[in-house]
């Protein structure tokens, strides 16, 4: 026995003691049925050949590990960036469950978020009963400000209408006549979270602008010089929008940030839980529409409601994600023309500081290979922030990525001498990723959390960067974007560097004349 | 805090009863009516907790419920290790529950085994309108080329499957017999059959019953040679090897464990359960089906127990022992007096830092109850439990061997009831899930996920507990939860409490 109460081991230690261990392999060995050691060794080691890959990649029908997740995961995420709000969504329950487990796993925060809990009957008659009672109960018992209605591929295919369920469960009287009740179909067979987002954000801005689903008057717009932000689905919402709040404040620009969720899934420990805390203000929602110009962080998480926006007169622009020097300055650059601030000196010294930084740490990167996946603006910003550094963004791969975003990728790479052999991958997955490391390897892998089993499969170091991190906490507290993000993200790629030089110079009396103390 | 103990029993059933009557307040006429049938306060001598379970969550009130394909993929087909489960739908449902259910094996991921990996068809708008069939049938054809040393194959229907009218048992059968007679097992688990994730379970129970115990062809050669003490583990997902540190003690008293069911479970695991003269059964809710089959269709008596706590421990030992000879009678009473030093020096160490704590606890199948002989034997009291999917049996089982008198039940809990619950009692500790952690960690109040062991375990058997232990002292003695309000405030609790 190897427990013991002075030094308690859980299961970090527990099963490494000898008993479970002969326990284990008694287990295998006489009721698994086990493949031979041998034939299980050969398989392995083909599954890393070219002939391997191959195969990996002419899949048609089967997807393995993918780097996306649902419309309506999206369309929460949105909803709780506005004051108040609930987001409803409408279909099965079970949905919602994964939504707030998703959420909070990463945030390691509460997530607020209900359901109109369809089952059979709702199936075979339509939903329109959960929504009416759906809507009474969250609006008496959580007293939201709005509730943000989505559905789930259930309500979708039998294809329950939203706006129409939502008129009759008014006049029913479960919320009062005027009350917001926004609402977005987010059917999960089409696109991925990132779509949901922008489906869920064009869902609300239209309700405001257009007329409340015909319930209220237009509004008309009176250009103003405010500027509207959007930041797309981001992992690091929170530490990211704060530093874009702080940029416009330094410019003195007027800004409405649209589905503001930075205070939600950031809430203090002080003895109370916020169901809702920040956010976009409905008023300021609705004035959103006066502003002179919006800009999108993440154009791919906003293709329906930047053109929406346009369609109401705004001046619009849209970046990929920008991290790093080129894709700070622009966006700066943007802020600047449209606003005719000029751009404050504190970020023309932080700019300075980033190079500075870069120029000290460059050696270091200059000519490594990475791998990057996530969300296809995440992997745009990225790689144009390492192709800054010199570095090679060797496997760009998006799962929900398409065609388009690919080719813009592609313009990417051209735009630079490290980009020649550099290859984007839409619609791919991470098991296609894992045939590409074995058979084309990098120095580094850049993912969410799911790269550590790439990592340990491939020996690739990963450096957490994307949606969702479980593994690490935090890091959504940090920003990306801004000169400052870009310095976040370069010494978390630069800490992996080291660590593994470190990592593969410390054995004693054979490597250790690397390890270095002054790098 | 723990000012339960401070009152006599009548006084908290009466605030108990009056908390009830106020959180139903909150809801129109007709949702208060339902809701006040799964909320009560538990009467000593009663059969069960008085309260109404299994009935549809209602829509709109933030339920902590899952579905049925979580029951099924994400329970009790998706620990078996060398089985490749398909979630059968949109990517969203494999994606959220992709590893996260803590389901320890052993295996080379990807080449034998291929738990923490999410398979999917990935359906996309074609799928829906012209049929998913065809798409299954190559993606079984794709998983037969990339993967070949799987041992079988799953089908975990989402949603829109059962809508869309897909026949996907007619694929199973004929990819079936494509690849020599592979197991291939097509789930009917779309989410919104039933009520919660427990249709599912029932479901996949059925799918083993259909699919695998059928397909067993009686002349097939055993594996094995049977032995009289040969048991299955049924009901153990081996949540951070939670089945380990309980099959050790089987083991140890002289009993050989043929199956686990499902964490590390194989389906060759599966496939010899027939064979064992007992199952154990640990997780009732979502495996008694099978275990009522075993029964009836191959006379495998089955037994229920609980490796929470050594008090629990010792008894669910015994109990099983009851079922064999002198020898494993005395195999049980000498792991219970191998182990008694340590649960001594255990409860040595946490009681005094625990003792008269109090619990609230919100979880799924088993542990409402399960666990709460492990508190006491930590000198802690459960306050208040319920079920996310319990039946009316699991509360026959809480009324009559678990709940003191006076405790507040709340079947399908709320987020709004359970955060005025906890808010008023101002229990010592919550235990629930990852939903709930954070909502009470803000309030100050502190937390253990009691569905991933807050990502330590094991906490079952003897080792386990020792665990249990470590981390409850560790949640609620934790310095932080003293720093909640900044010392230049004026700090009254938030707790209503006060008011009182």
């Amino acid at each position: 026995m190897t427990q013991n109460a002075e030094h308690v081991l859980d299961h970090f230690e527990l099963f490494r003691g000898p008993e479970y261990q002969q326990m284990l392999a008694n287990k295998k060995a006489l009721f698994e049925n086990p493949h031979d050691p041998a034939e299980v060794e050969r398989i392995r080691e083909w599954a890393k050949t070219p002939e391997y890959r191959e195969k990996n990649f002419a899949r048609e029908a089967l997807t393995v590990n993918p780097a996306k997740a649902c419309q309506p995961l999206g369309a929460v995420f949105v909803a709780v960036g506005f004051e108040g709000t609930l987001p409803f969504v409408h279909g099965s329950q079970g949905c919602v469950a994964y939504y707030r487990s998703h959420l909070s796993r990463h945030f390691k925060e509460p997530s607020s978020c209900v359901s109109s809990s369809m089952t059979e009957d709702a199936a075979v008659f339509g939903g329109l009963n959960n929504m009416i009672d759906g809507l009474a109960n969250t609006y008496n018992m959580y007293k939201p400000k709005m509730i943000a209605v989505s559905t789930t591929c259930m309500a979708e295919v039998i294809g329950d209408d939203l706006n129409a369920f939502i008129k009759t469960a008014k006049e029913k009287g479960s919320v009062p006549a005027e009350y917001d009740v926004p609402f977005a179909h987010t059917p999960a067979f089409v696109g991925s979270h990132v779509t949901g987002y922008d489906n869920a954000l064009k869902g609300i801005l239209e309700h405001f602008w257009d007329g409340k689903a015909g319930t209220a008057p237009k509004l008309e717009r009176k250009e103003n010089d405010k500027i509207n932000f959007i930041g797309g689905f981001d992992g690091y919402t929170v530490g990211n929008i704060r530093e874009i709040k702080r940029i416009f404040e330094l410019m003195g620009i007027e800004y409405t940030i649209l589905a503001d969720n930075s205070d939600v899934f950031d809430t203090p420990t002080d003895g109370e839980f916020r169901m809702y805390d920040g956010g976009t203000t409905l008023e300021d929602a609705a004035n959103a529409i006066h502003a002179k110009a919006t800009i999108s962080m993440q154009q791919y998480c906003t293709e329906k409601t930047l053109p929406f926006i346009q369609g109401h007169g705004h001046e619009v622009a849209a970046f990929n994600h920008p991290v790093g020097v080129s894709a700070t300055d622009d966006f700066l650059m943007t802020l600047s023309r449209i606003s005719g601030k000029p751009i404050a000196k504190t970020l023309e010294q932080e700019r300075g500081r980033l190079v500075d930084a870069m120029a000290d740490s460059s050696a270091h990167i200059h000519g490594k290979k990475f791998a990057i996946y996530g969300d296809p603006d995440l992997c745009y910003g990225l790689a144009a922030f390492l192709l800054e550094l010199g570095a090679e963004p060797t496997h760009v791969l998006a799962t929900n990525g398409n065609k388009a975003w690919a080719e813009k990728m592609e313009g990417l790479f051209a735009s630079s001498p490290f980009g020649k052999n550099c290859h984007a991958y839409p619609g791919k997955d991470l098991w296609h990723m894992r045939s590409l490391l074995f058979t084309e390897p990098v120095d580094f892998l850049i993912g969410n959390t799911y790269g550590k089993y790439l990592e340990r499969d491939t020996g690739t170091p990963l450096i957490r960067i994307g949606f969702p991190v479980f593994d690490r906490h935090h890091h959504h507290r940090y920003p990306v974007w801004g000169y400052q993000g870009g310095m976040n993200v370069l010494v978390k790629i630069l800490d992996k560097i080291f660590d593994e030089i470190d990592k593969n110079t410390n054995v004693p009396a054979k490597t250790d004349y690397s390890f270095d103390i002054i790098r | 805090m723990s000012l339960a103990t401070t009152e006599s029993v009548a006084e908290i059933k009466a605030r108990n009863k009056q908390l009830i009557d106020e959180v139903l307040k909150v809801y129109p006429e007709k949702t208060a009516k339902r809701r006040a049938k799964h909320l009560n306060v538990h009467e000593a001598g009663k059969s069960d907790c008085g309260v109404k379970s299994n009935l549809k969550s209602i829509p709109g009130v933030m339920t902590i419920r899952g579905c049925a394909y979580a029951g099924s993929k994400g329970v009790v087909w998706g620990p078996i290790k060398d089985m490749i489960h398909i979630s059968h739908g949109p990517v969203g449902c494999g994606q959220y529950s992709w590893a996260a259910r803590r389901n320890y094996y052993i295996g080379t991921t990807g080449i034998d085994t291929f738990v923490t990996m999410q398979f999917t068809s990935d359906f996309q708008e074609k799928d829906i309108v012209f049929g998913g069939d065809k798409k299954l049938a190559k993606i079984i054809d794709e998983i037969q080329e990339l993967f070949p040393l799987n041992h079988g194959i799953t089908i975990q229907s989402e949603c829109p499957i059962g809508l869309i009218g897909d026949d996907i048992e007619a694929v199973s059968k004929v990819k079936s017999k494509e690849y020599d007679g592979k197991t291939i097992v097509p789930v009917r688990c779309e989410g919104f059959r039933g009520v919660s994730q427990s249709l599912g379970h029932h479901i996949a129970n059925d799918a083993v019953r259909d699919w695998i115990f059928d397909k067993i062809s009686p002349e097939a050669k055993p594996a094995f040679e049977a032995t009289p003490y040969d048991v299955a583990i049924i009901g153990d997902y081996n949540i951070g090897g939670d089945a380990w540190s309980s099959r050790i003690l089987l083991e140890e008293m002289g009993l050989r464990v043929i199956a686990q069911w499902s964490g590390d479970g194989s389906l060759a695991e599966l496939e010899a359960t027939p064979k064992a003269k007992l199952n154990v059964l640990h997780c009732y809710r979502s495996m008694n089906y099978i275990s009522r089959h075993m029964e009836e269709k191959f006379g495998i008596p089955w037994c229920e127990y609980n490796f929470f706590g050594p008090s629990k421990i010792a008894e669910s030992l015994r109990k099983i022992a009851s079922f064999f000879d002198d020898k494993i009678k005395e195999g049980a009473e000498r792991v219970i007096a191998k182990y008694q030093p340590l649960m001594d020096a255990v409860i040595a160490k946490y009681r005094p830092r625990l003792e008269g704590k109090t619990v609230m606890l919100f979880v799924g199948g088993l542990r409402p109850r399960h666990v709460i002989g492990a508190y006491e034997d930590l000198g802690m009291e459960v306050v208040g439990t319920g079920y996310e999917f319990g039946h009316n049996d699991d509360y026959q089982r809480t009324a009559q061997h678990y709940v003191k008198d006076g405790t507040l039940i709340y079947d399908d809990v709320t987020g709004y009831e359970f955060e005025r619950f906890v808010e008023k009692i101002q229990p010592d500790l919550v235990g629930s899930g990852i939903k709930e952690k954070y909502v009470f960690q803000k309030m100050g109040v502190p937390f253990r996920q009691m569905h991933s062991w807050d990502y330590s375990g094991p906490y079952h058997g003897y080792d386990g507990f020792a665990i249990f232990a470590r981390d409850m002292d560790m949640a609620i003695n934790s310095p932080i939860w003293k720093k909640t309000k900044a010392p230049w405030k004026d700090a009254p609790r938030p707790s209503l409490m006060a008011a009182e």
